[in-house]
């Protein structure tokens, strides 16, 4: 009986190492490669190469670029208070990985031993998408904190600027989620991405709700202080932002937090209006005849894909529009953005009560 | 200005009649015309716009870059760019210098450095041939000054676009790289 529990235990305690392990490599592995990809894809967009010298098509360039930031100077501006200061770009970065581990990357259904109904996801939780509003916007308290542990004018302000944007644009993106979830009828993410899923055509929320997933998106780019929404970083006018005074990994380490919060709002969005890891059942089926780790495979192929595709996304918009000023910015969130999002749960309401198919 | 409306000063006034007098510059008329002009409500949403904007980025996307590989792709010059120095010879394959250091008192870089010593007795019309002839490469500012400067024409400049080495040793070109070149 003793040693049934025990292996029982060892079993679960085994499993969540190996997926605790499997999410954060995934992060750190998917992170050097936005940061290369968002090097590529800027210079096309600018007609120029990129990086194409470290490695085939400059693959290790951001390897090349970790090494260098280890061996640079270890800086402490003066006056600083260095447990914020530390903490800052370790905040930054966390945030990422954890939302990252909320979030359904697949479905093996043959898989009985992992429970939850063969989802592959580190934490699958009821509450998911909560878990997900909650965790995400924790990312700005390290860059708040950075910003103000540098004890410099420049860094304040982006510390600032990055509060009152996130302060603004969490509205936006609970009220679009809010009316999302006033259709789907739960929080669980696995549930909304299976609902997603389509007999021929894709059911994808993206085609029945463009308005909340235009909300939803807009809010996204604010929240992960990601152009045309990142003024805590405004080169032209604060310098570096938060991080004018960070050297080496520490910088590294916001880099490496901002390109982790973008991967993880890319990944929630795939999953709440993309359908995660779900094709429609007619390209889909013929998957029951084989293993289950062949389903698991191809559900997390299909799911990084889709990721993927919205992180270009993301690169295209930054590197097509300009930043907003600051005042544009607070009037397009609370003056137009939040009218906006509570006309769309009124219309969902109204869609709801007259078109029962809009219902999930 | 409508007429119930008091003059305040003098001056402003006259200044009014000055602005009605005198034409607006056409830039900043063409810039009131623009603003006056009421948006349609396809261009005040933005959402057309912005997405025109993202298919022009596209379309850049998707063209062949401008740039080339600098060190291993050449940019094509024309015939009469000023590239590396060359040592000319003559018709019987001697090299025509015969170290009188105008080149290296015109250069404004002081880039090349002679040093002279007594010719072959059967190389006959001249007394002196450089021993040494260097030009520093990464001092050069390709003037041309030594071309304009040299009597004998055995210096020119060549439309080879000027290589890029490792070392700085590499950059200084000696006699018989700039015979060959």
């Amino acid at each position: 009986m003793i040693s049934q529990l025990l292996e029982i235990l060892q079993m679960s305690i085994v499993l969540v190492a190996i997926k605790m392990v499997v999410a954060v490599g995934v992060v750190l592995g998917a992170v050097p490669m936005l940061v290369w990809m968002e090097r590529k894809v800027s210079a096309r967009f600018q007609r120029r190469v990129g990086p194409n010298r470290v490695g085939p098509f400059g693959l290790l360039q951001s390897a090349a670029d970790a090494l260098k930031l280890m061996w640079k100077e270890d800086f402490f501006p003066n006056n600083t208070d260095r447990i914020v200061f530390l903490a800052g770009p370790l905040l930054t970065f966390l945030p990422g990985v954890i939302a990252f581990g909320m979030i359904p990357v697949g479905r093996a259904s043959g898989a009985h031993f992992l429970g939850q109904g063969g989802v592959l996801a580190v934490s699958y939780l009821q509450m998911g998408l909560l878990g997900l509003l909650a965790v995400s916007s924790l990312a700005s308290y390290g860059i708040a904190f950075g910003g103000w542990a540098s004890n410099n004018q420049y860094s304040l302000l982006g510390g600032i600027r990055s509060s009152a944007q996130l302060i603004s644009y969490e509205i936006v993106m609970v009220l679009s989620v809010l009316a999302l979830v006033m259709t789907t009828g739960t929080f669980n993410l696995a549930d909304i991405a299976q609902q997603q899923q389509g007999n021929v055509l894709p059911a994808w929320n993206l085609f029945t709700r463009p308005l909340t997933f235009l909300l939803f998106l807009i809010a996204a780019f604010a929240e992960t202080n990601r152009a045309p929404f990142d003024l805590p970083e405004a080169e032209q006018e604060l310098v570096g932002g938060y991080h004018t005074e960070y050297t080496g990994m520490r910088y590294a380490w916001f880099m490496l937090g901002e390109y982790a919060g973008m991967w993880a709002m890319c990944s929630i969005i795939t999953t709440l209006f993309l359908g995660g890891w779900t094709l429609p059942h007619a390209w889909i089926d013929w998957i029951g005849a084989y293993p289950w780790y062949f389903e698991a495979l191809v559900s997390f192929g299909v799911f990084i894909a889709k990721v993927v595709a919205m992180v270009f996304f993301f690169m295209w918009v930054r590197w097509t529009f300009p930043r907003f000023r600051w005042d544009q910015l607070m009037k397009l969130g609370w003056k137009t953005l939040i009218p906006i999002a509570i006309v769309n749960i009124l219309l969902t309401a109204v869609a709801m009560e007259f078109g029962g198919w809009y219902v999930r | 200005m409508s007429a119930d409306m008091t003059p305040q000063t003098p001056q402003t006034e006259t200044a009014t009649e000055a602005a009605i007098e005198t034409p607006a510059p056409r830039l900043l008329t063409r810039t009131v015309l623009k603003t006056s002009q009421k948006m349609s409500w396809v261009t005040r949403i933005y959402l057309p716009m912005l997405l025109k904007g993202l298919m022009i980025s596209l379309r850049e996307f998707f063209r062949k870059p401008v740039t080339f590989n600098y060190p291993e792709q050449r940019p094509k010059v024309s015939e009469r760019f000023r590239g590396e120095h060359r040592l000319t010879k003559d018709d019987e394959g001697k090299m025509k210098c015969v170290a009188c250091y105008m080149c290296a008192t015109a250069c404004p870089a002081h880039c090349i450095t002679i040093e002279a010593e007594a010719a072959p007795p059967e190389w006959d019309g001249r007394d002196k041939i450089p021993r040494v002839f260097e030009i520093d490469m990464l001092k050069c500012i390709y003037c041309g000054y030594c071309v304009e400067a040299c009597p004998k024409e055995a210096i020119e400049m060549t439309n080879k676009v000027p290589q890029v080495y490792q070392t700085r040793q590499e950059f200084i070109y000696d006699r018989e790289k700039l015979l060959a070149n």
